[in-house]
């Protein structure tokens, strides 16, 4: 009887555990997981190319992960997730479209090695995609200090914003490179500008090795890891630790004597600038550096990204932009050949599951935003 | 025949789970009777009024025992609703009225008249039109019997505030049958001559047979206007007495007089001679629901200097003021070094540590480490806990956890370590972590801010031995604000009490409770010049 009484007192308990477990970790991580392993089974059934599509999925984690590790500044900071990265993809593309006239005006003529010659021409882009993000970044972030309450609204207009008046600036820009002007104008940039001559492959080629069908761009992740660590560490400087603090509690901070504003400015200015390495890292392996509206909708999937990854709208971590990134990725990479195989039909699959997941994370982040914790 | 009591309670208790804030407690008042309910916050003044009215809170906290009695008849309101319908009406101290409309539609709100249209006769009463004749003319009526002569169709926007308290008061007698209302604190938001027009509308309204409950902390309002009293202290029943038959001295005295054996009263010690940490010249501070309009003290090397007074009335002001966290105005020297006050973090800089009485909102990082919460502010101020990394400064988190578990140890923080996120601990073991953080400033003057509000007893003790220990061992100079006047007592060398923005008088820890209970009443102990001068 009262062994019965003691095993009744006790279920209740483990389920508690399990459920507690399970609500840390998060529902919807639980529901990409599985969507994500029953994805993998699935192309395992129909007899399809496992390792290649994971080769595929590493590309394209490396691909967008930091785009997506640009949201940690900002939600740190307390404007929450950078809906408005597109203003640092904008300096970013900036500083690639300047980066290829500078090549083709001969400036890294004296750069002999191929690898060399397009990691040059990369590394010039950033450099000045930054300095450009850099400084409509800190505009970005005086901005968002007057609408405090409403960034993540108000991002999103920032953003759509700031790429129309780039389509202007692109169709006016005038440059001389063959590669870069619309051939059928003969003035303003293409839609889609091809690297090849520039920066294309330049970090996807480094120490790239294939394991069986398997293709590893190391090189391509490796810039990705550094920009991570580098992120970590910045997290456990003092700016770092102030800049939390101020998003965190803006009260606390005050009352440590720090100035709120200036730390939600430089948290947008560091996230708006890792926009813009993010974009070339993205259009190096790629390709094609995409103008005109392609970002229009790149905010979007990188801020369902980190909150796949576990990251709330007030806070992100690096695990969480590590994870996110790779399940996001990951579930689209191999949904695409999936559908194709599986409803041969019906067309755009892929990108409706796209906006499901990236549109339904969003909604279930807000959701949770207010009245939660 | 009806009861000669308008309204009865008799042994009201309420307990909050354990917490007991109402134990016993009887109340009768006459038709045509001012009854004033005195007591300092958290005596159980507003839980009584809470019963009165069966706000919902009270019965999703598992109701109340006693019994409440209208005109004789035992009743038990469940919502708000019934109280009203009962005949009992309440004037808030905030105004609950709508700007845009007039003074006739606020009176009316919810309870118009109406004329049947065509459209009510087919599709029901809530599409009659307003009899704005008849309803104009009541709100007349209400208004003319508070000497109001304000015309009824001004809107209440703009309307000086002494006038929007008294269209909340017409608005309540213009009910029909009330028997009963409840004024609460009344003039705390009125100038000196509204607040006696108030208390002549509240006798008039009176005489005209409607029982009032008076709630103030105006002892001289009370000896004025109201008729019989009675005293709450820490939910208990104190005393219940007509008014002609006590004096201020003696209500004061009830209200505050509380067993100070248990905490004793501190060592009356002097420090007049010794140097002063801080001087605070014509300080004024604009925190909201909180302003200090105007405070002048020094507090001196070693000293525990504390502040009291009644909540709103400015005392946590003071040091919100000091610590930056508020827009401030006047001059502060800590140990001779003018503070700039608009300087954000300059408090920090020059040696003053602040323990804010908002625990959870400013004084932690709910979703960091106890280790990070303490080592926090240090790091930011003074780039101490850092290590430098190649070209970076980075945390240096041996040195951080080291700290921490030190503190931990040293004020018996309970936690299951100090990587544990504070926002899981308990209020007392937060309130360590704020004043571990605090200590880990080497403040050369710490305030303290309602360090024991909502902790239980014994980390109550062991911050305030703490302090104690402090100033004896290291000599620090604390200044200490709390509600909990035995608190004060027990501690400090001297206490101010500060009431509307200014500090009434600063009286010695033995000073009688009489006196510490004017002082809370804003009425200031004679001064023994002054009376000299008066004799002559």
């Amino acid at each position: 009887m009262s062994s019965l009484s003691e095993a009744k007192a006790e279920q209740p308990s483990i389920l508690h555990t399990v459920q507690k477990a399970a609500a840390d970790f998060g529902l919807p991580r639980v529901i990409i997981l599985t969507t994500f392993i029953m994805l993998f089974v699935l192309a395992g059934i129909f007899n399809m190319n496992l390792p290649s599509f994971f080769g595929d999925v590493l590309r394209r984690w490396g691909m967008w992960g930091i785009l997506v590790l640009a949201m940690v500044p900002s939600i740190q900071s307390g404007i929450g997730p950078n809906f408005g990265i597109t203003v640092g993809i904008l300096g970013g593309m900036l500083g690639a479209v300047l980066s290829i006239e500078m090549r083709s005006a001969g400036v890294f003529d004296f750069i002999t090695n191929a690898t060399m010659f397009g990691i040059s021409t990369a590394m010039a882009a950033i450099v000045l995609g930054v300095f450009f993000a850099s400084i409509m970044g800190a505009l970005y972030g005086m901005l968002l200090n007057r609408v405090k309450g409403s960034e993540m609204a108000v991002s999103v207009y920032v953003g759509f914003s700031a790429l129309a008046i780039f389509n202007i600036v692109w169709a006016l820009i005038p440059v001389r490179t063959s590669t870069l002007i619309l051939p059928a104008t003969g003035s303003g940039l293409r839609q889609m500008i091809n690297l090849t001559d520039d920066f294309g492959g330049a970090f996807d080629g480094l120490f790239r090795f294939q394991i069986g069908d398997m293709t590893v761009r190391l090189g391509l992740l490796s810039v990705f890891f550094v920009c991570c660590l580098l992120m970590w560490l910045f997290m456990r400087s003092r700016l770092g630790m102030m800049m939390s603090a101020a998003g965190s509690n803006p009260a606390y901070a005050r009352a440590s004597g720090i100035n709120v504003d200036r730390m939600r400015i430089l948290g947008t200015t560091i996230s708006t600038a890792l926009g813009a390495v993010g974009i070339i890292i993205y259009a190096q392996s790629f390709g094609f550096l995409q103008m005109y509206n392609a970002p229009q909708f790149y905010g979007f999937t990188v801020v369902a990204s980190v909150l796949i990854g576990g990251a709330t709208v007030k806070r992100a971590r690096i695990f969480d932009v590590l994870l996110g990134a790779f399940l996001f990725n990951g579930i689209l990479t191999i949904a695409l050949p999936l559908a194709n195989v599986m409803m041969p039909d019906v067309p755009g699959v892929p990108e409706m599951l796209r906006l499901i997941i990236t549109n339904g994370i969003i909604l279930y982040a807000l959701s949770k935003a207010k009245g939660g914790r | 025949m009806q009861s000669e009591y308008v309204l009865e309670l008799s042994n009201i208790r309420k307990a909050y789970g354990e917490n007991v804030v109402l134990n016993g407690v009887s109340l009768a008042v006459k038709p045509g009777e001012i009854h004033a309910l005195l007591g300092e916050n958290g005596a159980g003044k507003s839980t009584l009024m809470n019963i009165l009215f069966g706000m919902t809170m009270i019965h999703e906290t598992g109701g109340y025992e006693g019994t409440v009695k209208i005109s004789g008849e035992e009743v038990s309101f469940t919502s708000p609703n019934d109280a009203l319908s009962a005949g009992i009406g309440m004037v808030h101290q905030e105004f609950m009225l709508i700007p845009g409309f007039t003074i006739t539609e606020n009176i009316k709100l919810g309870r118009e008249d109406t004329l049947p249209t065509v459209l009510s006769h087919l599709f029901g009463k809530s599409l009659e039109r307003l009899d704005h004749a008849k309803m104009d003319s009541d709100a007349r009526k209400s208004l003319d019997a508070i000497g109001m002569g304000i015309e009824e169709h001004t809107r209440i926007m703009g309307l000086p505030v002494g006038y929007m308290q008294f269209v909340e008061i017409a608005r309540e007698i213009d009910k029909l049958g009330i028997k009963l209302l409840v004024f609460d604190e009344p003039t705390a938001v009125l100038t000196e001559s509204e607040a006696s027009q108030l208390l002549d509308v509240m006798k008039s309204i009176a005489d005209k047979g409607i029982a009032i409950i008076f709630i103030s902390h105006r002892l001289s309002e009370i000896m004025t206007a109201a008729h019989g009293m009675t005293v709450l202290r820490d939910g208990e029943l104190v005393a219940t007495k007509p008014v002609v038959e006590t004096s201020v001295t003696e209500i004061a005295e009830l209200m505050v007089g509380r067993s100070i054996d248990n905490l004793g009263i501190a060592q009356e010690e002097t420090f007049a001679g010794k140097p002063v940490a801080l001087s605070i010249r014509d300080l004024h501070v604009d925190m909201p629901g909180e302003a200090v309009r105007g405070v002048t003290f020094d507090v001196h090397e070693g000293e525990i200097f504390g502040i009291g007074g009644m909540a709103g009335q400015g005392k946590v002001g003071v040091a919100n003021g000091i610590s930056g966290l508020f827009p401030a105005d006047g001059s502060v020297e800590v140990f001779g070094e003018r503070l700039d006050l608009l300087k954000l973090g300059d408090a920090l800089d020059k040696g003053l540590a602040f323990v804010s009485e908002d625990r959870r909102g400013v004084g932690l990082l709910l979703e960091e480490s106890i280790a990070h919460n303490i080592m926090f502010r240090v790091m930011a101020t003074r780039q101490d806990f850092l290590s430098s990394f190649g070209f970076a400064k980075l945390l240096d988190a041996g040195k951080m956890n080291k700290h921490a578990q030190d503190m931990v140890e040293l004020l018996d923080i309970r936690c299951h370590g100090y990587r544990q996120k504070v926002g899981t601990l308990s209020g007392g073991n937060q309130q360590k972590v704020c004043l571990a953080a605090a200590l880990t400033m080497k403040p050369r003057l710490l305030i303290v801010s309602e360090p024991t509000r909502g902790i239980d007893i014994g980390a109550k003790e062991l911050i305030l031995n703490y302090l104690t220990k402090l100033r004896k061992e290291e000599g620090l100079t604390v200044i200490m604000i709390s509600s909990e006047l035995a608190e004060l007592r027990s501690l400090c060398d001297r206490v101010a009490i500060v009431s509307d923005g200014k500090i009434v008088s600063i009286l010695s820890p033995n000073a009688s409770d009489a006196e510490y209970g004017l002082a809370m009443s804003a009425i200031a102990p004679a001064d023994p010049d002054n009376e000299k001068g008066g004799v002559q």
